[in-house]
């Protein structure tokens, strides 16, 4: 994929989330041109997790509502006990289907619809996490065209989720959160 | 012959089988979710197709034309809802605080549960009600377009292991009696009392193609509509709109909003924080 055909970046984490997203969020720039859409699996209960990032990033950071138009430069952390998707016209759906894996939100339905609308100009990102969610989802982003960074699972604080993911999709990079960092920059630079 | 081997990209086969698939649904047997949003319905298609085992959303399409048996099981995937009593604890204990106020000035009340799924929302407000001494003036209407959920609802038998969470939610919501006072159980089930649906009509009713049928003075319409695109959310919230009486309330899901719809105006933000909107009164 080229840089210029980026069209919005999605990331998944669960265990040791709000350290690996520290090391990426806050550095991407004011003015940066892509989406960014997040989902960390989270208790029921309501998230800190925009107040937290809101405070730390150049960038808005914020929880959608239903058929929130999704805009360059703005993170979206899914709503805790939704599923987050994305529609072809560009918005985000919400979702209170039934968990996938014990999880809602869920990686896969979010990376999976991401897909289906930005084909080859998505790129989906798996971070360190407990579980397998985000592998049949890095899967269909790369079936789709897209391309596919994992954090390397030697390195991860939880490393099962990244391992899936790598297993299930032998194209996907993998990366250190610097080097993932860098990349999300480098979209944003031309 | 070079031409018929590599014919222009078109739209994705799978698009256009959901197309069809949706067109034939409505087709042979009026059930429209033509205006669902169409991310989550691949979704549920792609697990019907899974689960039901056909090779494509042709085949399943095929069949479903031919066997209004594979109606009910589509339905299953394309409506069921799961849901919790007392679902954002928040929301009722609002409706509690600030709504019940306006309430009580009523003599009778109507209340409408749009798409009442299994009935869970429909008897936390039955016990709501009840436990504000307001259930024996109201008129409940609980409406789903999916048969079985209908009939789950009327029966109000859920598994006995999710009443620990639906004890807890009551509790959270600002419940004034025990929730054990409104149900019996019977080995790992429970029944919730008949009393509590002695004052609901149950009703299939479909916000994509039925019309006004009271005049209500609350409407709680909970993560329904995000499962509508926007034109068919603004039909629904124009139905809303036109179903509520002067200053009547409306509720939705704590992720929904009205702003996205051509009926922005007609409502007012009651309760911010818990999606409780107010008509307009002009």
């Amino acid at each position: 994929m080229t840089v210029e055909a980026a069209q919005a970046v999605v990331i998944g984490t669960s265990a040791g989330a709000v350290q690996a997203l520290s090391q990426i969020l806050p550095r991407l720039p004011e003015a940066y041109p892509l989406p960014v859409l997040v989902v960390v699996h989270v208790p029921a209960a309501p998230s800190g997790l925009v107040a937290l990032f809101d405070a730390r990033c150049n960038i808005e950071v914020r929880e959608p509502e239903d058929k929130e138009p999704i805009v360059p430069g703005t993170i979206y952390f899914a709503p805790p006990s939704y599923h987050m998707l994305v529609e072809e016209d560009g918005s985000i759906a919400l979702s209170t289907d039934e968990p996938v894996l014990f999880s809602r939100p869920s990686i896969d339905v979010l990376f999976q619809s991401a897909a289906d609308s930005f084909r080859d100009g998505l790129v989906g990102v798996v971070l360190t996490g407990a579980n397998e969610d985000g592998a049949a989802g890095a899967a269909a982003v790369a079936a789709a065209g897209g391309t596919v960074l994992v954090e390397d699972p030697e390195h991860a604080y939880a490393a099962a989720m990244p391992r899936a993911a790598s297993a299930r999709c032998p194209s996907a990079q993998l990366l250190s959160l610097d080097a993932i960092a860098d990349y999300l920059l480098h979209l944003g630079t031309t | 012959m070079d031409a018929a081997l590599n014919p222009p990209a078109g739209e994705p086969v799978e698009d256009i089988e959901i197309h069809l698939l949706l067109e034939a649904l409505y087709r042979r047997y009026h059930y429209d979710f033509r205006h669902y949003a169409r991310a989550s319905i691949k979704r549920r298609l792609r697990q019907a197709l899974s689960q039901m085992g056909f090779a494509s959303l042709s085949a399943l399409q095929d069949e479903l034309l031919h066997d209004p048996a594979v109606l009910t099981r589509l339905l299953d995937y394309l409506t069921v809802q799961v849901s919790e009593m007392f679902r954002d604890p928040a929301y009722f204990r609002a409706i509690r605080e600030k709504v019940v106020p306006h309430l009580r000035t009523y003599p009778s009340l109507k209340i409408w549960i749009a798409g009442c799924s299994g009935g869970e929302e429909l008897y936390s407000f039955a016990i709501l009600l009840h436990e504000e001494r307001l259930l024996d003036r109201t008129l409940l209407y609980a409406t789903d377009i999916n048969p079985t959920a209908l009939e789950t609802a009327q029966k109000g038998i859920y598994a006995l292991e999710r009443v620990a969470a639906f004890t807890q939610n009551h509790q959270r919501s600002g419940g004034r009696t025990s929730l054990s006072e409104y149900y019996s159980g019977a080995y790992d089930r429970v029944v919730f009392d008949k009393k509590l649906r002695e004052r609901v009509v149950f009703s299939d009713h479909s916000l994509v193609n039925d019309a006004v049928f009271a005049e209500c003075q609350f409407v709680s319409c909970r993560n329904v509509m995000i499962y509508f695109d926007r034109p068919l959310q603004s039909r629904a919230l124009g139905l809303f709109k036109d179903s509520l009486s002067r200053g009547g309330f409306l509720g939705l899901g704590s992720k929904e909003t009205t702003r996205f719809s051509d009926h922005a105006d007609a409502f007012t933000e009651f309760v911010r924080e818990e999606k409780i909107y107010r008509r307009r009164d002009t």
